[in-house]
């Protein structure tokens, strides 16, 4: 993937604005309205396929909620953060959102900036400025679980559930 | 309720689908939140996977002081440590006798919003007897206790003497917690005592404690949701239920409560003090709304004085809101 235009963000932003109390007990085709309601209203509206969400420490701390499916329905193609809560990217591997830890992205990116990424080997590139950075990469395990589309397509695949 | 009958026991692995399941640490069982999408997979499979992060073990000594509680504990933490992502914490040292199951589960089920991975109390022989009284037998012999030469990215002395009430400002509870003093006086309008980290019987004991003989301020609507129906049943028995109401609180049937925007959602410019997990924005209703985050006692002093305020500093009867 290459050239994903950039949102930069804070730290500690949590699932609760990414998904709202309210917004849960609505269909999942209109949650994605509600993201970032309370932080960065109108934000959705602006938001383009593909699209990268770059943050501070600390990205998705909070609840058990599938925050990302509602990221990856708003059309956002990854989150590169200096850090990631791990129930959040647990999420990310199973509802098949890229997200990569990577130190220093915070401060390498700057809104609008272009931005390229690879999971398999962590690397994260502002085209943009051209600085190069090395997050952790996902192991091979992690990367199946994402190329099938997540966990519940996988489980399908594999004849274990049935939709 | 998986810690409280419990379902969790010590030394064993346990996943569901709440990032506060980490309370079960408490009960020296590595337990932590999933997705529900993962839920399915570990139904079909029996297994998952886990990130292996570093530990940073919290070395407890002294005693809580009168009127200091678990929450505080933990809030001086969070805003001292801020967050712990990718980490376990554990919780040893000689004064973790001195705190009850219900205290430590406070600790383990906020570690949740250090964004740490598991939460584990050393097993005891307060886990013990916790163990045998709820007829879970010799199930303390599957407790796991750290190596003698354990590897931690940090040890950190927790002095509980030295610590005194505290209060975490809105919207993160990350290096945002203050003693009451500095925020004393600021006006509120609701109170919620509840959660599965402060809706336990001790909780609501400290809240009757401070709340005996006393008024919920006309101006604030103070919340009581018990964080299940045994804890409800067991301080309806005791007379603190009867307590929490004669003092103008609203007890409601036990469940997440406010914590979870269940019920009693604030209003815009609602000024909200709670006992319970999360200060997100938004969280317990609208986004122009402040909540801020105490222990019980504080909250119930709080909802008293129509503003932010320590047990210790009302008038009138003295406070035991020791746990």
């Amino acid at each position: 993937m290459s050239g994903a235009r950039v949102w930069r963000f804070g730290h500690d932003i949590n699932t609760d604005l990414m998904q709202p109390g309210h917004a849960l007990l609505r269909p999942v085709s209109e949650q994605p309205r509600y993201v970032f309601e309370a932080n960065r209203p109108g934000w959705v509206d602006e938001v383009q396929q593909g699209d990268v969400i770059v943050a501070g420490r600390n990205f998705g701390t909070g609840s058990s909620r599938p925050a990302s499916r509602v990221l990856r329905e708003l059309g956002i193609g990854a989150v590169l953060a200096e850090s990631l809560n791990w129930l959040f990217f647990r999420n990310c591997v199973n509802y098949g959102l890229a997200a990569l830890e990577c130190p220093g992205v915070h401060d390498a990116f700057a809104e609008g900036d272009l931005a390229r990424f690879d999971l398999a080997s962590g690397q994260v590139v502002n085209e943009t400025s051209g600085i190069s950075l090395r997050g952790r990469p996902w192991v091979p395990e992690l990367l199946e679980l994402y190329e099938a589309g997540g966990i519940i397509p996988r489980l399908e695949q594999e004849g274990l559930i049935v939709r | 309720v998986i810690a409280e009958v419990p379902y969790a026991l010590p030394g064993e692995i346990l996943v569901c689908i709440d990032s506060h399941t980490c309370s079960a640490g408490a009960l020296n069982c590595a337990a932590r939140g999933i997705g529900p999408a993962e839920m399915v997979f570990v139904l079909a499979k029996g297994r998952t996977w886990f990130q292996v992060g570093e530990t940073i073990r919290y070395e407890l000594s002294g005693v809580l002081r009168e009127g200091v509680a678990p929450k505080d504990v933990f809030l001086h933490l969070a805003s001292v440590f801020g967050d712990h992502v990718g980490r376990n914490v554990e919780f040893g040292g000689p004064a973790l006798a001195t705190l009850s199951i219900d205290a430590r589960r406070t600790l383990t089920t906020m570690c949740a919003e250090l964004s740490a991975e598991f939460a584990l109390c050393e097993p005891d022989d307060v886990l013990e007897r916790h163990l045998v009284e709820r007829g879970r037998g010799r199930t303390i012999d599957g407790a796991v206790r750290p190596d003698s030469d354990a590897a931690y990215e940090f040890v950190r002395a927790l002095e509980l003497d030295s610590i005194e009430p505290m209060v975490s400002r809105p919207h993160t509870l990350i290096h945002n917690a203050w003693p009451v003093g500095e925020l004393a006086g600021t006006r509120v309008t609701r109170a919620f005592i509840g959660s599965c980290a402060n809706g336990t019987l001790t909780d609501l004991r400290e809240a009757a404690g401070v709340l005996a003989g006393r008024r919920v301020d006309p101006g604030v609507i103070l919340l009581v949701t018990p964080a299940s129906q045994d804890v409800y049943r067991r301080a309806l028995r005791e007379g603190v239920i009867e307590t929490l109401m004669d003092a103008g609180a609203v007890v409601t049937a036990s469940s997440c409560g406010m914590c979870a925007g269940f019920e009693g959602n604030l209003g815009r410019g609602d000024v909200c003090i709670a006992s319970s997990t999360r200060n997100f924005r938004g969280r317990m209703g609208s986004v122009d709304a402040e909540i801020y985050l105490a222990s019980s006692a504080t909250v119930a002093a709080s909802a008293v004085a129509g503003q932010i305020t320590g047990a210790h500093e009302l008038s009138g009867a003295a406070v035991g809101a020791r746990s």
